[in-house]
Formats: C-alpha cells, sequence, structure tokens
C-alpha cells in the first residue's frame, strides 16, 4: 500500500510513513491533480510537519478556500478576492496548526460555496475521481476530491446546504456537517451565517471523529459558538447500536428518488437491521418546503454577508466614469460569477421592501415548523436515515444552465441546516456506472457521538471504502 | 395665519467605553488615520462581531435614566446599505426590539416644565470617515478608526414646539449623559451628533405637514439657529402657497442657511433583517433593578436637592446642576465652607468667568474646590479684600499656586494696621482741600471720592472697613 | 410573471451589480423560475408561528470591555487596491 492511501488513523496507530507521507501525496498529487483538478492553491513541497505529537502530528489537511489561513490567499473561487492574503487565522486553521497538521493546500469549490457541482469555481471545474466526466458535488467538491483521489489525507470543507455532504456522498467518502455552534465559523468566509458550519471530509469515520476532536469547541470569537462540555469522540467508536431507533421519514423515499439509491438505501437498512437498529417510518411533514425555505434565508443572508466584496478595501476592482457607485457596480458586475449575481439579487430581492413579509419573514416562520418536525421525530427516535442525495453523482454541464434543478438536488441535505442538527454522510453502494451513493444519518442537536457510532458500525460491516477510484 | 413648528430630535452619542462595539480595538479619539482596527472592525471576510458588555450596560443606564422600558429580549439587526465608510456595506444596528423605548425628559423652558418623549434607544455601530482633501481631487480617502465605536441613539418624540425648546431639550439631555458618565458628548469631536427634522402647522391642527430633516449642525446654537433658519422658510413658502418638499438639508455654518444635498438621495431600502452573527439578548428584570439601583443622582434630582439644602435661588440651582461636576465642585466647597451664599456667588461669578475664558471644564480647573474656599476664607478674615482676592484668583489659574502663596509673593496682604492706615488718611486729607471742604459743607459723596483716593493710595490693600472708620472719625474732627 | 425584467434591473442595482443586456435577460427567466417555486411558501398557515432567526438557543454572549493591540496600519492596508499616506483611497464620493 502506497502512504497517500493510508488514513490519520492508520498513520498514528502504525506511526509509520510519516517521513514518506509529504513526498507520497505530492507524487500523488503530480500523477492525478491534471485530471481532478481538486486544488485552488496546491500544497508546497516545502510543507512539512512542526511536530508529530498533536492529534494530528505531521497529517496533511487540505482546507476549502473559503476559509482564512494568515498572509495566503484566500479565494473563495471568485475572481472578485482576487489577490486577498487574510491578516488573520480562522479559529479551525489556529485548532489544526495547534494539532500539529500539516496545511495541505486551499480546495477548489463553487464560487462562495453557491452550488452543488464545483462547476460555478473561476478557477475552473473540479471533475468526480470516480468518473472524470461527471461532478464531485459541491460546493466542497475539490475538497472531496482530493480525499476520494488519495491526494491528501483530510480536508477542511463547509456545509451551508449539503455542501460538505452531497459531495462526499458523490465521491464515496465520510462527510460530517456537525450542530450549528458545534464548531467555531470564525475565519469561515460566510455564505449564509445562520446555517454555515465547517466539517471534515475524510476516508473514514474514525478520521471524521478524530479531526472534529481538533475542531470543535467553544470560541469566544463567534458568538453563536456553543459553550458546552465537548465529548470525546473517538470514544463513540465501537459503541454498540443495538436497539437504536432509527426514523425512515416517509417524505425522503417519494418518487424523486433514483432506483439504484433505494436499492443501496435498502441493502444499507438491512445491514443496519442486523446490527439490532430498530427502524421507523415517521413523517416530517414540511421537507417539501424545505428547499424554498433554504433559498430564501440562504440567499438573504448572502445578499448581506456579500455586500462587503466592492473593491475599496482588498480584492478586485474596476473603475469607471461613474465615480463611487460606478465603482461598486462593475466591481461586481465582473467580479462575481454568474450563480453569485443570480444568488445576491434573489436575496436581495426577497429582503427589499414589499416582500419582507411574503419571503423572508414568511420563510423564518416555516424554518420553525421544520425545525419542530425534527424535535418532534427525535422524540421517538435517536436518528433519521435518509440517502444523502436523490441521485449520484450528475454530469458535468447537465444543470448548469437549470439553476432551480441544480437547487432541487439538495433537497435531502437542506433540512439539516435548516434545524441546525449534525449529520453524516458515508459510502454505501455504487451505481452501475461506478459511481458512490451516500447513506445520511442525522441526529439530535449536539449529538454527533450517536451519527460517529452508527456510521462506524455500519462501515466496519461493509468494504465500500475499499473501492478506490481508477486513476 | 399663526403656524408652530412640530419638532423631532435624533441624537447619537458615542459611548465612553475602552474597546469598540463588538471587537477589541481602543475607542479613543483623534489616533493616526487607520491605526485602530483589526479584521473585525475592518468587516473582513470571515470575522465576526462580538457584544462589549459595557455597550448594554450603558444602554440600559442611559434608557433608565430616560425612564424608558427596557424591552426584555433584544436583538441586533443589519442596515443594508452601500457606502464607502461603511466596511461591510451593513450597519449593525437595532430594527424592531430595539434596547429600549418610551420614555421622556422634563426640560425647563420659561420657568415651567414641559415633558418631551422619547420614542426610542438603541445601540448600533459608528461608520468610518471619509475625507475629500488628497493629492488627488478625483479621490476621496477614508479612515477607518471610528468604525465600530459604540453608539446610542436617542430619538425623540415629534413633542419639541420651537427652536428654543430643541436647543432645552438637547442641554436637559447632555446634562443627563454627562451625569452617567456614559459619553464625553463633544460636538466638535463628533462624540455627540444630532439631526433634527421640522414641520410646521396651523395652530391648532392636529395633521402634520410636510418634514424636512436638517443635518450638520455642529453645536447646540447651530440646532437653534438651523431650525429657526427652516422654521422661517417653511413658514414663508406656506404662506406664499408654495410647496413644501420632503428632503434633507445641510445646515451651512458659515452662511446661516440650510442647503439642500447636492446629491439626489436615491429612495432607501435598508432591506433590515436580524443579524445571525450575534445572538439574542435576554435582560433580566433584577440586572435591570440592579442598574437602576446604581443609578447616579441626576439633574433633576440634584436641582432639587440643592435647591432645599444650600438656600440657593432655582436660578443658581439651575446653573450649578447644568454640569455634574460644576454641581459636584460645589458640594465639596459646601462641605467645608458653610457660607453658602457667598460660596455661590463666587462659583456663579469669578470662577465660572475664568474657567469659560479658558475654555476648561470644572473637572479639570487648575483651582481645586478647597483651594477656591481658602482663598474665600483669607477674604472672611480680612486680609484681603475682595477685589484682590479676584485679581488672586485669576493669579491662581495662571500659575496654580495657593493664594497664601500669592497673597505673600505679591505682598497683597491687606492693611488693617490703623497707625499706618492713619498715616495714610492724613496724606489725603492734606493733598485733596477741596473735597474736603465739600464734605463739610454738607456733600455727602465728597467722603466717597476721598476714601476712593486713600484707597489707590494704599495700592487698594487698604482694609475698607477699617480705613472709612477712621476717615469718619478724622472728618469729624478735622 | 413572478418578476419583471424592470424588478430585476432595480434589484440588481439595489445590489450594486452591473448586468449586461444579455445577462438581464437570462437572470430574469431563471428568478422567474425560482420564484414561482418558492412561493409555494404561501400555501402554509403560519399565523401562528414564530419566526426562527437563531436555530440553536444561545442568549446573552458578550465580550469584556478590555481593548487589545490592533493592527500595524501596514498590515490593516495590505490589501487595499489604492491607498494614500495610510488612508484607503477610492473614487470621490459626493455629498
Amino acid at each position: 500500500m502506497n502512504e497517500f492511501q493510508l488514513t490519520a488513523g492508520e498513520i498514528k496507530k502504525e506511526d509509520t510513513g510519516r517521513e514518506r507521507l509529504t513526498s507520497s501525496l505530492l507524487e500523488r498529487i503530480n500523477a492525478v491533480e491534471d485530471k481532478i483538478k481538486a486544488y485552488v492553491i496546491k500544497p508546497a513541497p516545502a510543507a512539512s510537519a512542526k511536530k508529530n505529537s498533536g492529534l494530528l502530528g505531521a497529517i496533511p489537511v487540505s482546507i476549502k478556500d473559503n476559509i482564512c489561513v494568515k498572509d495566503e490567499a484566500t479565494t473563495c473561487a471568485s475572481k472578485i478576492l482576487g489577490g486577498f492574503k487574510p491578516p488573520y487565522d480562522a479559529e479551525v486553521i489556529s485548532r489544526l496548526k495547534e494539532s500539529g497538521a500539516i496545511l495541505w493546500g486551499k480546495t477548489n469549490m463553487d464560487e462562495f460555496a453557491f452550488g452543488s457541482s464545483t462547476e460555478n469555481s473561476f478557477y475552473g471545474a473540479t471533475s468526480n475521481p470516480h468518473n472524470l466526466n461527471y461532478v464531485p458535488g459541491g460546493s466542497s467538491g475539490g475538497s472531496a476530491a482530493a480525499v476520494a483521489a488519495d491526494e491528501t489525507i483530510i480536508s477542511i470543507g463547509s456545509d451551508t446546504g449539503g455542501s460538505i455532504r452531497q459531495p462526499a456522498s458523490f465521491c464515496g467518502v465520510v462527510g460530517l456537517k456537525p450542530t450549528y455552534g458545534r464548531v467555531s465559523r470564525y475565519g469561515l468566509i460566510a455564505f449564509a451565517s445562520s446555517l454555515d458550519q465547517i466539517g471534515p471530509i475524510t476516508k473514514n469515520v474514525e478520521d471524521s471523529a478524530l479531526t472534529l476532536n481538533v475542531i470543535s469547541g467553544y470560541d469566544p470569537k463567534d458568538s453563536t459558538s456553543a459553550d458546552i462540555a465537548k465529548p470525546d469522540f473517538i470514544k463513540a467508536l465501537g459503541k454498540d447500536i443495538k436497539g437504536l431507533k432509527a426514523g425512515l421519514p416517509k417524505e425522503y423515499f417519494t418518487s424523486g428518488i433514483d432506483p439504484q439509491v433505494k436499492k443501496s438505501l435498502d441493502e444499507a437498512i438491512s445491514v443496519l437491521k442486523a446490527k439490532g437498529v430498530e427502524f421507523i417510518p415517521i413523517s416530517l411533514p414540511h421537507t417539501e418546503y424545505a428547499v424554498a425555505v433554504y433559498y430564501i434565508i440562504a440567499t438573504a443572508e448572502a445578499s448581506s454577508n456579500l455586500a462587503r466584496f466592492d473593491g475599496v478595501q482588498y480584492g478586485y476592482r474596476q473603475i469607471n466614469k461613474e465615480g463611487i457607485i460606478g465603482m461598486y457596480r462593475a466591481t461586481r458586475g465582473n467580479g462575481f460569477g454568474q450563480e453569485a449575481k443570480r444568488r445576491v439579487i434573489l436575496g436581495t430581492y426577497v429582503l427589499s421592501s414589499g416582500y419582507y413579509d411574503a419571503y423572508y419573514l414568511r420563510a423564518l416562520k416555516v424554518r420553525t415548523l421544520i425545525k419542530k418536525d425534527f424535535d418532534d421525530a427525535f422524540k421517538e427516535i435517536d436518528c433519521v436515515i435518509t440517502p444523502t442525495s436523490p441521485t449520484a453523482a450528475f454530469r458535468k454541464g447537465e444543470k448548469i444552465e437549470n439553476p432551480l434543478s441544480m437547487y432541487l438536488s439538495d433537497i435531502y441535505t437542506i433540512s439539516a441546516n435548516l434545524a441546525g442538527i449534525p449529520a453524516i454522510s458515508i459510502p454505501c453502494g455504487f451505481t452501475k456506472e461506478g459511481l458512490p451513493v451516500g447513506l445520511q444519518i442525522l441526529a439530535r442537536p449536539f449529538d454527533e457521538e450517536t451519527l460517529f457510532k452508527t456510521a462506524f458500525s455500519y462501515e466496519q460491516a461493509t468494504n465500500w471504502r475499499k473501492v478506490k477510484p481508477k486513476l | 395665519m399663526n403656524y408652530e413648528p412640530v419638532i423631532g430630535l435624533e441624537v447619537h452619542v458615542q459611548l465612553k467605553t475602552e474597546s469598540k462595539i463588538f471587537c477589541g480595538c481602543p475607542a479613543k479619539f483623534g489616533a493616526g488615520p487607520n491605526t485602530q482596527t483589526c479584521p473585525v472592525c475592518l468587516g473582513l471576510p470571515g470575522t465576526l462581531p462580538v457584544l462589549n458588555k459595557k455597550v448594554l450596560e450603558y444602554g440600559v443606564k442611559t434608557a433608565l435614566a430616560l425612564n424608558c422600558s427596557i424591552q426584555p429580549f433584544i436583538k441586533f439587526d443589519r442596515k443594508n446599505y452601500f457606502y464607502p465608510d461603511l466596511p461591510k456595506n451593513y450597519q449593525i444596528s437595532q430594527y424592531d426590539l430595539p434596547l429600549s423605548y418610551k420614555g421622556y425628559i422634563d426640560i425647563n423652558t420659561d420657568g415651567s416644565i414641559r415633558r418631551i418623549g422619547i420614542t426610542r434607544l438603541h445601540l448600533e455601530e459608528d461608520a468610518g470617515k471619509l475625507l475629500h482633501e488628497g493629492s488627488d481631487a478625483a479621490s476621496s480617502y477614508v479612515d477607518f478608526n471610528r468604525t465600530g465605536i459604540p453608539l446610542l441613539e436617542i430619538v425623540s418624540e415629534p413633542d419639541i414646539n420651537s427652536p428654543q425648546e430643541a436647543y432645552e431639550y438637547l442641554t436637559s439631555l447632555k446634562a443627563i449623559l454627562k451625569y452617567l458618565d456614559i459619553s464625553d458628548c463633544d460636538m466638535e469631536k463628533g462624540s455627540l451628533r444630532c439631526d433634527a427634522n421640522i414641520s410646521i402647522r396651523p395652530k391648532g391642527e392636529k395633521k402634520l405637514g410636510t418634514k424636512t430633516e436638517l443635518k450638520n449642525m455642529n453645536s447646540f446654537k447651530a440646532v437653534r439657529s438651523a431650525l429657526e433658519f427652516e422654521l422661517i422658510r417653511q413658514t414663508k413658502a406656506k404662506e406664499n402657497n408654495l410647496k413644501i418638499t420632503q428632503e434633507t438639508l445641510l445646515w451651512d455654518e458659515k452662511m446661516q442657511k440650510t442647503i439642500t444635498m447636492r446629491t439626489k438621495e436615491e429612495a432607501h431600502d435598508y432591506r433590515y433583517f436580524p443579524e445571525p452573527d450575534l445572538v439574542p439578548f435576554v435582560i433580566e428584570e433584577k440586572d435591570i433593578l440592579s442598574i437602576k439601583n446604581n443609578l447616579p443622582e441626576l439633574p433633576r434630582q440634584k436641582y432639587s436637592r440643592l435647591l432645599a439644602s444650600y438656600e440657593l435661588s432655582e436660578y443658581e440651582a439651575n446653573i450649578l446642576t447644568s454640569d455634574k461636576n460644576l454641581a459636584e465642585y460645589f458640594e465639596i466647597g459646601a462641605q467645608i465652607y458653610k457660607n453658602y451664599k457667598n460660596l455661590t456667588n463666587w462659583m456663579l461669578g469669578a470662577f465660572l468667568s475664568e474657567l469659560n475664558n479658558r475654555k476648561i471644564a470644572p473637572e479639570n480647573s487648575p483651582v481645586a474646590a478647597r483651594d477656591l474656599i481658602n482663598l474665600l476664607k483669607i477674604t472672611d478674615e480680612g486680609k484681603i479684600n475682595n477685589l484682590t482676592a479676584k485679581a488672586v484668583l485669576t493669579e491662581m489659574f495662571n500659575s496654580g499656586k495657593s493664594a497664601d502663596v500669592i497673597i505673600k509673593d505679591k505682598n497683597l496682604a491687606q492693611i488693617s494696621d490703623k497707625g499706618m492706615l492713619s498715616k495714610i488718611i492724613d496724606e489725603t486729607i492734606k493733598e485733596n482741600p477741596s473735597p474736603v471742604s465739600d464734605y463739610k459743607n454738607g456733600k455727602e459723596n465728597a467722603l466717597m471720592f476721598i476714601m476712593g483716593q486713600a484707597m489707590k493710595k494704599a495700592k487698594g490693600k487698604a482694609n475698607p472697613k477699617i480705613i472709612n472708620e477712621l476717615l469718619k472719625e478724622r472728618m469729624k474732627n478735622a | 410573471m413572478a418578476i419583471s425584467k424592470e424588478q430585476v434591473n432595480y434589484t440588481a442595482n439595489l445590489a450594486r451589480i452591473e448586468l449586461t443586456e444579455d445577462e438581464l435577460n437570462i437572470l430574469s427567466r431563471h428568478l422567474d423560475d425560482i420564484i414561482k417555486f418558492i412561493d409555494k411558501l404561501k400555501d402554509i398557515d403560519i399565523k401562528e408561528v414564530a419566526p426562527c432567526s437563531h436555530v440553536i438557543p444561545i442568549r446573552n454572549v458578550f465580550r469584556e470591555d478590555k481593548a487589545h493591540k490592533s493592527l500595524d496600519v501596514k498590515d490593516a492596508l495590505q490589501n487595499a487596491p489604492a491607498k494614500e499616506n495610510n488612508f484607503f483611497k477610492v473614487p470621490k464620493v459626493i455629498e
């Protein structure tokens, strides 16, 4: 086995391969990156271990390019942030550095995390390592592809409506969106502040738990960070799941689901049943409104969060004859890509005078109902199990001309962000075309341990993670 | 027809905290451009605000002092608009659940008390500063030091009925804020800013007229002048059947008139929505009570107490309590000096004029209350006379020396020695034969002249009481 | 039509985004689709429902009023597209 294929857990356990690790990964990147294009900024050959002793000592971790690293280019895959170097580290970066991790390049994404295919990047699209004609999912497509193609050991992504889980599902890796408030957002360039969470994309569940141990915890710089006890998530692995009650929401298993995905899910359910999980049919009645609620709230917040990209203090600037307003309009008109413009304008519209009550306020109220659906369900069950996405990866270009169809591909992942609850996607099979399928588990707020023990138990009973893309 | 103005004021005060509202940058005034900024107040991508505890505390304190109700559940909102002094292109402010609402201030106009309503009071962040002078006439220059200085916005009801009342309202409000010690309230430095809106209507009419908004006033007097100007302008317009348009006007201090803003303002659409990066705040009843119990004495209370305790006139009490530090100065003095009348006269007379001449605030007076009292005691003892005492006070302000030292150094002590004074009187009588004979012929005021001449001879240091007695005696015998 | 081209144009200006005629046409079509889709929320009875602006019930998060060191002015200006004498420089703003 090549070093680049190791997981962080294996590297720590064997305490081998560390010397060869970075050079092995660099060779791998040299061999495959031209096909995948997972990175906006490739890891520097000089990047090496500071210390081996920390939780992620000498382990390369790549970072989605919407997370600030001090004095290094941070682009959000947008032209408008060209040349911008933050004068500070995001909280997760400080914690990763503290843990001894090696920062391993910046990964590609949909511009400002707007998208589900990583096609909306100023730096070009990323490919799915399992089939280069297919998208890796998005918006953390670069992170998921880099992990799947063994170009990194771990990657850090962000998830606003499924941006970690959906690409993890499309690329056959593990993606975790922690509870809102579990991981500090300080230094994550905001898309939608009330929905964004940072989380790990890893090769297996153990690395996911290990990484969450490092990046989670209270941060006084983030008012929405939860000041609560943080368990050792590794300890959840291997715990018995016998008697665990899992809900199967009927709204997730309707005609919209691809038969191959449905089949993989059914098989996964059988595996978990054999482990003693009790499945209970449930209803999350407001599910059908989730996408609409999401696209109102997320774009409204985004329209405000992205107002600061105006050419005054940093990044791209274009001047014309029309003074300061002309500069704003030209800078933003030329600096943002099509999807960014679409979302900012939509978000501006739903907040504008005369429409606020009809759209934004109404969406906040329906959000309450969606959250209540989960609160009610969790009175009876311990977790919810669904597909991560209604389909496996789609072809490049397939949905780019039809934004609404792209938005609807997030249908299974969006609710977790609206409700603030944790969710994980793990590989649970492949389609006939050889594309991975993902299983999503959702749990109560701050109960990532249930996700880890369930996911780990399933992972140990199956071999999906060993199916590597042929590159 | 008789018109009456309807005036409302919107006051912004910068709170006197160590650090900014959402980050730890110092909140000091006057630092070099862009030297008091950090990623948070620069609004750099990825940064997040965290509320300064003191800001909320100061807000509650002020709200209670202005008799406002405190909202039990408050939140912050984003006010979205593009402007280069606003780094995020939104201002964190409060919209539908502000810190507090529905209060009032009692003001003193023409000897009677008027109650002016306060609509609301909310917290927000200040914006940066734009400068328009630089090497390049086609450019403006941005300094973000002021960005994130905590601001309290205090909005009055349109209860104000004259420019003078607006002036009184501002004076009373400022006094309260100074008593609370939550702001410097310095309009020149921009730590207190005031916008006004004014409309007029026929006396007795309920319906409001079209209002204009006045900006750019740099003093309370300027607010009053701008309102007076606008009142006349609107009245003339009405009388000539001209339409009054709703617009924002700038006060031109030099020209003493209002001018229309050059750029046409777009219709505002601020797209307020709840700030997701800050959590809501719940202010417990017990915290409100604790702040309430620890409120300092406020101007109206101090006024009543001083009036009752120190035999002051309403006028005197009013001036003394217009400034917390002046009142405190008085009370320190009154503890060690029981002739309140004399103390009041001195403070409102010589002392205040020394301060005003030097444009210094009572708390920065180089002459401490103790030193002033010492001077008064020396005067009472007859060591110097009143006239000399005033000169000594000036010298105390100039040099910072004590009264004793100045009197000694300049040899100003009063002459009370009867032998010496008799000699002076003898000489004066000799040198002024005709006034002396006038007096003897029954012209009473001639004595005053002779007395003045004797004083002059004594270089003003003669004890007036003794010299008066001696002179009368000598004239009887002469 | 859920949204007119004029409304899109107005909103784009509110968001300070310049659009070409082509962009405006395509965007208007896309936004019309999306707004028709989100209009489905109008079917739900929300009279008694409170809005959810914060999903996790965290309250009263403060920092103490202590000043820290600010950025060096050169770091504050390190990314500026145009600067002069420690100021950020922008096209003239007319007041």
